[in-house]
């Protein structure tokens, strides 16, 4: 079966001379162009992104219809009010449009889901990429401590290190908004409790890419260690990281809101959905436009990730042969 | 030059001299602090050398130690004990800028077509590698040039150049692989069973392409390889190993006319003759058992436990590695004892 | 059906539907096998000759796979009309198969002994009892010594060449009348190789079964074969007896193979003559002669026409519009 593929590019048109057999004729197809084929069949995929697509726009294009303040202004009077067309998300306990709040809410949880990916990605890869690749001692200090960190529940760490020191960093003046310095302190905390799992999963893609031929044929070359590892093993080693990193955007945004909703997390007035769900928590049957909006929209963010990582996982795998 | 015979220059040293060549790897285990408790003695002291122009095979089933012996020899696993000089620079004591100099004078072509190529690069970048890191041009241009060049020599079109390997079929992937190990002009390559892995009749392109260009640039080749028929054809001595350790080495049609080592005897006869009336009519040694482990050599001579003729000395002593006939070497007590 | 033949395939057509289209891998071959004959079945990667015999054994996962036409008659009833039930029934009672890779072909998890089992508690309804006893002597059958020993070991304590062994006394134990080896010496050493060869020409006199042997390799075809077919690309361009074959290939392919082959018992003469260009693209239906782009003969109804299998001696057939002995067209 593998000579069909290779040998689909040496079929020369018939009436037309003998080619060299190393003229290919059909255009090239890149391994990224594959995959983006194979990406484009998985429908829920497809639907998963179309969907975060909406809801980004949904957050950040939403800065054009409310402005920070309107997330904010309080309304004593006002408070607590169903959705109505003033406010077609209802208010919250002191008056706040909860549209507004979800949509500014929303910059702050996807912002801190994507950013502590990035921690954790630039702390996972390093860590894998070192043990996986030099092993022996090196390799059993990191893999020790890695399995240490694992073996602490991720939320009790949060909790923990999120108490001490969510206060100590003064709020943020960033890109015309001004938010708590807490969140920072989310990202950082969120961060260094992930990589864990991304330092293993990169690692064993080492261990495995380094056993290939062509890894031996860059030594014999003479190319640097630095050069095999960043040109040669971590291009092949890109699929598991990006499935990955794309996942624990979802799994960032939803340790967030755990630790929001336990009062730990970003300090009010800066929304989050997470913390707004957390002033939700007294008035669930009274008044459910309060978890409602900000609760569907965490679903749907976290359900699209998924559907994106599981069609990027399939895309990625250059086993499947999908029909 | 397989057709003709080297021309014997005793006064010229060797290109590759090998001397008592070990590699062993360790067998580590324990929890916490981890214990060497044995070895597995891949390669147990060979000795060989190769003149310029020459190619010498390296034969042997699998286990006996050829590919690591291969590796070993450029470097690429460090040696356990033993001398490989190569071109005048001795790997034992190599400085950094000895080494760079080697890795151009000494290069590799290896059995797997598809994972001897990285997947995420382009044929250029393959070729072009060894180009760049030992800065050989002054130029991306220049490099192209060469690579366009390189890639004619082994035929393949130059419009392929910035294709992936995976477009390519294994034929054309191991003629990436050898215009890669052309690109620095070396003067020795280590062909690791560049063949196995293809086609019959894309097996002899390769070989044809691997003779011609040893022709045009004065290539010395160490050709290890299972397939015994392919060997004859190309290389002009043969050695043949088991368990780690030379057990004949001879001019080639010496080798397959005459063979000594009752190892290799049975080796040859093992070998299916595409022609029936042939392979009907003549003997054949059919050995007992398997091969051994590496990690536990049998005593005396290795291949005592398997061999049809063996003696009770045998079992007790090494066999003295002697030359028996000019250019004939072996070690074996009952050829000894003749 | 000739009274002689035991197994007779006409026409088969075998296809997978892919992402990337249709792959016309077997394209309306036909063979025969007569009882107690070895034939071998050669080709290169791609050549459909694997494809064939699963298709016959009907173990082609459908989908992808398409069975288009053909019938395969065995002991008088076409195999390929046949319901999963009747077909497993068939499978290692009547024709049993032989593997490349017996790591894979072994379950890890269960002892040697168990699996040996197996056909023999499910189509002869063998007890405990009888079971280890069969068991015993199949293994002493194929050369594994201390064979009570081995049947409670697990395949990976095996080495390569006793799973071998062990694979073919697995196929063995019902006697089955036809044994098909698909490439069962490729991945072992040849000194190993040389053991498998010897096994299964003694026990295929002992049993009276028919062999049919799949490989690339044209050595052990003369070893083993008593008739030979040849495949391209999904047909079959020549099929002689053995000795025939080698001494009067007489379809360019062969030709072009045995000249390609260097050789462990000669000098070296001259270069190897090898051959230009690569397998055709099995995802384009064929039209024409399939070798025609790598054939230093070929002409233009080649390109328009796929010859038939001619009668160019005993026995001895090869597609080519061209009598290669004489230059003539047919």
């Amino acid at each position: 079966m593998k000579n069909v593929a290779e040998s689909a590019l040496q079929q020369p048109k018939p009436g037309i001379p003998v080619l060299s057999p190393d003229e290919l004729e059909t255009p090239p197809l890149s391994l990224g162009q594959l995959t983006w084929r194979r990406f484009r069949r998985h429908r829920m995929a497809i639907f998963g992104t179309v969907v975060l697509f909406l809801i980004v726009i949904y957050a950040f294009g939403g800065m054009l219809v409310f402005s920070e303040a309107d997330a904010n202004r309080t309304e004593t009077g006002n408070s607590l009010q169903p959705p109505s067309w003033e406010h077609p998300y209802g208010t919250d306990t002191i008056g706040r449009d909860i549209l507004a709040r979800t949509i500014y809410g929303g910059q702050i949880s996807i912002i801190i889901g994507i950013t502590a990916m990035l921690v954790e990605l630039i702390l996972g890869v390093s860590i894998g990429a070192l043990a996986g690749y030099f092993g022996g001692k090196l390799d059993s200090i990191l893999m020790r401590t890695t399995e240490a960190m694992l073996v602490i529940p991720q939320i009790f760490l949060l909790l923990v290190i999120a108490r001490y020191f969510a206060q100590s960093i003064p709020n943020i003046k960033l890109m015309g908004r001004t938010f708590s310095g807490s969140v920072l302190v989310i990202i950082f905390v969120i961060g260094i409790t992930s990589w864990p799992y991304l330092a293993r999963i990169v690692r064993a893609q080492f261990l495995s890419v380094k056993e290939n031929d062509f890894i031996l044929a860059a030594r014999a070359t003479g190319t640097s260690t630095r050069d095999i590892i960043f040109r040669h093993i971590l291009p092949n080693s890109s699929a598991p990281i990006i499935v990955s990193a794309t996942l624990s955007v979802a799994a960032a945004i939803t340790l967030e809101a755990y630790i929001s909703f336990l009062g730990l997390g970003v300090r009010p007035p800066t929304a989050t959905w997470g913390n707004m769900l957390e002033g939700a928590y007294n008035y669930i049957e009274t008044a459910w436009w309060l978890w409602f909006f900000p609760g569907l929209l965490i679903a749907l963010t976290v359900l699209s990730i998924n559907f994106l990582g599981d069609g990027l996982r399939d895309a990625l795998d250059p086993h499947s042969r999908a029909v | 030059m397989a057709d003709a015979q080297p021309a014997p220059s005793i006064d010229t040293p060797p290109l590759v001299q090998v001397d008592q060549l070990k590699k062993h790897f360790p067998i580590r285990q324990g929890l916490i602090i981890e214990r060497e408790i044995g070895s597995v003695k891949a390669v147990d002291g060979i000795s060989f050398s190769i003149q310029r122009g020459e190619t010498l095979g390296l034969v042997g089933e699998s286990g006996c130690g050829k590919t690591t012996a291969g590796r070993t020899i450029l470097g690429l696993y460090p040696m356990t004990a033993g001398k490989v000089l190569i071109t005048g620079i001795s790997l034992e004591n190599a400085t950094k800028e000895q080494m760079k100099l080697f890795r151009r004078k000494a290069q590799i072509i290896f059995q797997d077509p598809y994972a001897s190529l990285n997947p995420r690069w382009t044929v250029s970048a393959i070729i072009g590698e060894p180009l760049r890191v030992h800065n050989l041009l002054p130029n991306e241009k220049a490099r192209d040039e060469r690579v366009h060049e390189l890639m004619l020599k082994v035929g393949l079109s130059p419009r392929l150049i910035n294709r992936f390997p995976h477009e390519f079929s294994g034929g054309q992937r191991q003629r990436i692989g050898v215009a890669r190990a052309l690109a620095v002009n070396p003067l020795f390559i280590v062909c690791d069973e560049p063949i196995s892995a293809l086609d019959v009749s894309i097996q002899a392109q390769v070989v044809n392409l691997l003779e011609e260009l040893q022709d045009e640039f004065t290539l010395t080749y160490l050709f290890i390889a299972h397939d015994l028929s392919m060997v004859r054809h190309i290389c002009d001595r043969v050695a043949v190993m088991y368990l780690g350790i030379i057990v004949e080495l001879a001019e080639r049609n010496e080798l397959y006319e005459n063979p000594l080592h009752p190892y290799t005897q049975a080796l040859l006869s093992a070998v299916p003759i595409p022609d029936p009336k042939k392979d009907r009519e003549r003997r054949r040694v059919i050995l007992s058992g398997e091969i051994p482990s590496p990690i536990n050599p049998p005593s005396g001579c290795r291949f005592h436990t398997r061999c049809p003729v063996a003696i009770e000395q045998c079992k007790l002593d090494v066999p003295e590695w002697r030359e028996i006939t000019p250019g004939h070497w072996t070690a074996c007590h009952l050829v000894t004892n003749q | 059906m000739n009274q002689e033949r035991i197994l007779e395939v006409n026409d088969l057509c075998t296809r997978f539907h892919i992402a990337e289209g249709t792959v016309y891998a077997v394209n309306g071959i036909s063979f025969h096998l007569n009882h107690g004959e070895t034939i071998a079945v050669v080709g290169e990667s791609g050549c459909g000759k694997s494809v064939t015999m699963m298709s016959v054994m009907r173990l082609i996962p459908i989908p992808p796979g398409e069975i288009a036409s053909g019938q395969a008659f065995y002991e008088g009833r076409d195999l390929l009309k046949l319901s999963e039930s009747e077909m497993e029934d068939i499978r290692g009672k009547d024709i049993a198969m032989v593997f490349q890779d017996p790591m894979t072909a072994f379950n890890p998890v269960l002892t040697v002994g168990r699996q040996l089992g197996e056909p023999l508690r499910v189509h002869l309804g063998m007890n405990k009892e009888e079971i280890n006893q069969r068991s015993i002597e199949l293994l002493e059958q194929v050369g594994i010594s201390d064979p009570a020993q081995h049947l409670v070991d697990y395949p990976h304590q095996f080495s390569g060449g006793m799973r071998q062994r062990a694979m073919i006394a697995m196929a063995l134990s019902c006697s089955p009348s036809i044994l098909i080896a698909d490439e069962p010496t490729t991945a072992l050493d040849v000194t190993i190789q040389a053991q498998i060869v010897e096994l299964v020409l003694r026990i295929r006199q002992q049993m009276n079964m028919a062999v049919i042997w799949i490989t690339h390799d044209l050595g052990v075809v003369a070893e083993i074969a008593e008739r030979v077919l040849v495949m391209y690309a999904g047909f079959i361009v020549e099929e002689a007896p053995v000795d025939d074959l080698y001494e009067n290939p007489r379809h360019p392919y062969t030709q072009a193979l045995l000249a390609a082959l260097p050789r462990v018992d000669r000098r070296r003469d001259k270069r190897l003559q090898s051959i230009p260009g690569a397998p055709p693209n099995l995802l384009v239906a064929p039209k024409g002669c399939p070798f025609m782009q790598r054939c230093q003969f070929a002409f233009d109804r080649c390109r328009d026409e796929m010859p038939p299998l001619f009668q160019v001696g005993l026995n001895h057939q090869a597609a080519c519009w061209l009598d290669v002995t004489t230059g003539m067209e047919r």
